[in-house]
């Protein structure tokens, strides 16, 4: 009986269900693992690439981490293809605010329009919706550094360590416990939180070790992104294949086996 | 035939307009305030086509405050300015533009200091220490460009007023006589009179 309410997206089954939309979002489930850390001078973003092999060029492009703004860095998890439909189109928001207004976009307004986009495809008919989420990593003036999660219903919500992807609900727990969050700092220039950039990159390194379902981890499989302040203005760094190779050399203690 | 400029100090920004309405050769009204307030630290003043400058001003004013509602956020007046700028442009290459000379002032809380943004009928615009616009501004850059000093104090630039008006009084064929002068602050903006100059 089900299966008359999976084939339209915008029709609700009796349950009061829209089950194209929790397909899509089962489908991420099932994606390479994204993880976003806030830390009072940056957030990180790491990322798991499921599909690799010898062959593949490793050093052309980032297939996970992308460039939204000058402000904004967003990993993906779910269909790339999807993905890069909507990595576009929030480049094209983010530059017309700033044709109209000659200032960047705050981070919140380019997620909620990009979230509109999305939701747009659960309501009206025809097509599927977008099977990607986002975790976007920002920087503005007024809210300093945020970590938004989005879902193919577009939904959003602002985070301090976040997942998506594959054992998204093991690493949110690990994430839970493992991060720093210093209530007493609350309101003490913006930031949330004591944890400096380098406790994130570790608390990544160290979460992605305990997710992927690896024996080791290697830059082949990962990618890693910072958002930090560069005189006062947002800079994004996305790691070359040595850099992650160096930032797990480093952080080898909490990613072996033997911490388990 | 008007009368509009403003000068900007390190926090602050005098707006100083004439109050006529005119018809033909006939002074309708001579009790206007042509200055608009778009946000609670940004004032623009507009002269030009009667008609023009009111509907374009209301369009500016609502979607200033629609962008506060939707974003929980007011628009610097930088943002403002831009958005203005961008606003007449369009309208310039459509069937209908606006006949409207604009000055926009107002105080910016993030970068915590003054501007004041200088934006014509062709969507030309600059970010000025002091502006003026139509026939007033032959006699006026003179006066403001001799008085004007950078770190002015609020005295002084009420001063350069009070010169500028006397110029008007002076050298322009047409009577104004009495002007809306507003200053714009980190408190917001207050009206003071001709005669507390």
């Amino acid at each position: 009986m089900a299966r008359r309410y999976d084939s339209r997206t915008t029709i609700f089954s009796p349950e009061g269900r829209l089950y194209q939309v929790e397909y899509a979002m089962e489908a991420i489930s099932h994606a390479g693992t994204v993880i976003g850390v806030l830390s009072k001078d940056g957030i990180v973003l790491a990322a798991e690439r499921q599909a690799t092999s010898k062959l593949l060029e490793q050093e052309i492009g980032s297939e996970k981490i992308y460039e939204m703004n000058d402000n904004v860095v967003a990993g993906v998890a779910g269909l790339t293809a999807d993905a890069n439909i909507l990595i576009n189109q929030s480049r094209l928001i983010a530059q017309r605010y700033l044709m109209t207004y000659d200032s960047p976009i705050p981070v919140e307004q380019l997620v909620r329009q990009l979230c509109d986009l999305k939701q747009g495809y659960t309501q009206f008919g025809g097509l599927r919706p977008f099977g990607v989420s986002f975790l976007c990593a920002g920087w503005d003036q007024k809210f300093g550094f945020q970590l938004y999660q989005s879902d193919p219903a577009g939904n959003y919500s602002s985070w301090k360590a976040a997942c998506i992807g594959e054992n998204f609900t093991n690493a949110q727990s690990i994430l839970k416990q493992e991060y720093k969050d210093d209530d007493a700092a609350e309101g003490v220039d913006g930031a949330a939180t004591q944890m400096s950039l380098d406790d994130a990159l570790q608390l990544a390194c160290k979460v992605l070790s305990k997710t992927i379902d690896t024996a080791k981890l290697t830059s082949e499989k990962l990618e890693f992104a910072t958002l930090t302040l560069k005189d006062g203005r947002p800079s994004i760094s996305i790691y070359s294949s040595a850099e992650i190779d160096a930032l797990l050399e480093k952080n080898e203690a909490v990613i072996k086996p033997a911490d388990n | 035939m008007e009368a509009q400029f403003a000068i900007a100090g390190k926090d602050f920004v005098v707006s100083v307009t004439d109050k006529n309405v005119v018809h033909s050769i006939v002074k309708m009204k001579h009790t206007q305030d042509k200055t608009w307030q778009l946000l609670p630290m940004t004032l623009m003043s507009v002269c030009g086509e009667p008609g023009d400058t009111d509907s374009y001003a209301e369009y500016i004013q609502g979607n200033a405050k629609l962008y506060s509602v939707r974003n929980a956020r007011d628009l610097s007046v930088g943002e403002t300015a831009n958005f203005i700028r961008g606003e007449l442009a369009r309208a310039l290459r459509s069937r209908n533009p606006f006949q409207v000379n604009l000055l926009v002032a107002g105080y910016d809380k993030e970068k915590k200091e003054a501007a004041l943004y200088w934006i014509d009928y062709l969507a030309a615009m600059a970010k000025v220490p002091y502006g003026a616009h139509g026939y007033c501004s032959y006699f006026l850059y003179s006066v403001m460009d001799r008085e004007y000093t950078e770190d002015i104090t609020l005295e002084q630039a009420l001063d350069i007023v009070k010169k500028c008006i006397a110029v008007i009084k002076t050298r322009f064929m047409i009577d104004l006589p009495d002007f809306t002068i507003k200053i714009i602050d980190q408190n917001g903006t207050r009206e003071i009179e001709q005669s507390d100059l």
